[in-house]
């Protein structure tokens, strides 16, 4: 499948759900925050939020600021 | 009975805090230097931002591996962003990365000075603090749109002593003092500390905190600086408690004028 994650075009494995993506990334579940198609999911909604081929999905975490 | 600071924490939204100096976690030249940045800071609180994770190097060290949360509250903002609808949708995304309600909201209005664009700020304030955040707005020194924020229900206001990252130092005494007359909520000065003195100035005007980033991750030596600022920050709200003396024209002196030995 075909998705759109952070703005890059990324050819993967077919996926379900935002677990099963996450995953696959291998991106450390915790403190990252993750939107499909503009919506944000909560954590607990992972499991029950399909991810389909096309989605442009968002994934993002905490870095230095001020 | 005399004043002491462990007697009059900091209270922000419902929670208590020793340390009235607020720090942000960029512009360090590694993590190492900035955990013990923050370590001698005494802070309680520390600011980042949200960003995407990068999907092509999954070896780098993540800056939570070096702050202990259970010591550090998190405080994401929404730096960056140019519409009231960016910030909302940044303090969304910061909340649920985070897992905490609240945020330090940025509307930038202009690349160059990173001057807040207020009336955005304002409705982004509304938005967020309708849906249960609570909101600490980057502001600027205009005491009008400090008291709208608060009437949005701002828990704080946060209004700069100078540019972002500029450690001009506190350019605006006269307006802060006013804005604090004019809002009950804490007032941070968040923006424009240069070095200790700087700090010392906003709270010795009454300030409620100071926010920073640059002022100390910027110095040649961050970690001794940190301890600076700490040190300015309860300096500066001693001497506001103290009571500072009135500034004369013409000396006065200390000592006796009577039996003076000729």
């Amino acid at each position: 499948m075909t998705l759109v994650i952070n703005g890059e075009t990324k050819t993967c494995p077919a996926v379900n759900n935002i677990n099963d993506l996450i995953l696959h990334l291998g991106i450390g579940p915790d403190r990252v925050a993750v939107e499909v198609n503009g919506r944000i999911a909560k954590r607990r909604d992972w499991e029950s939020t399909p991810v389909a081929d096309r989605d442009r999905v968002e994934i993002v975490q905490f870095v230095g600021g001020g | 009975m005399t004043y002491e600071l462990t007697d009059d924490p900091l209270v922000l939204g419902g929670k208590t805090f020793r340390s009235r100096l607020i720090v942000g976690t960029g512009k360090y030249s590694n993590f190492a230097v900035m955990r013990e940045a923050l370590e001698r800071s005494g802070s309680q609180i520390v600011t980042v931002a949200v960003r995407r994770v990068n999907l092509s190097d999954r070896s780098r060290e993540s800056l939570l591996d070096f702050i202990d949360t259970n010591r550090f509250m998190l405080l994401p903002n929404t730096a960056g962003c140019y519409t009231a609808d960016e910030a909302v949708r940044a303090a969304n995304l910061g909340r649920e990365a985070g897992l905490s309600d609240w945020v330090k909201l940025e509307v930038i209005g202009d690349e160059r000075t990173l001057f807040p664009d207020t009336e955005a700020l304002l409705a982004a304030t509304r938005v967020l603090v309708k849906d249960g955040f609570v909101v600490l707005p980057y502001t600027n020194d205009d005491p009008i749109m400090a008291r709208k924020l608060e009437d949005a229900g701002a828990t704080a206001v946060m209004p700069l002593g100078a540019p972002i990252g500029s450690g001009m130092g506190i350019q605006n005494p006269a307006n802060l003092r006013i804005i604090m007359e004019c809002v009950s909520v804490p007032v941070i000065v968040d923006a424009g500390v240069g070095t200790a003195s700087d700090a010392a100035v906003a709270m010795e005007l009454g300030c409620d905190a100071v926010l920073m980033n640059t002022g100390i991750a910027g110095a040649t030596d961050p970690v001794t600086m940190a301890e600076a600022m700490k040190k300015a920050v309860e300096a500066g709200r001693l001497a506001f408690k103290a009571g500072r003396i009135a500034k004369k024209l013409y000396a006065s002196a200390s000592s006796p004028l009577e039996g003076v030995s000729r």
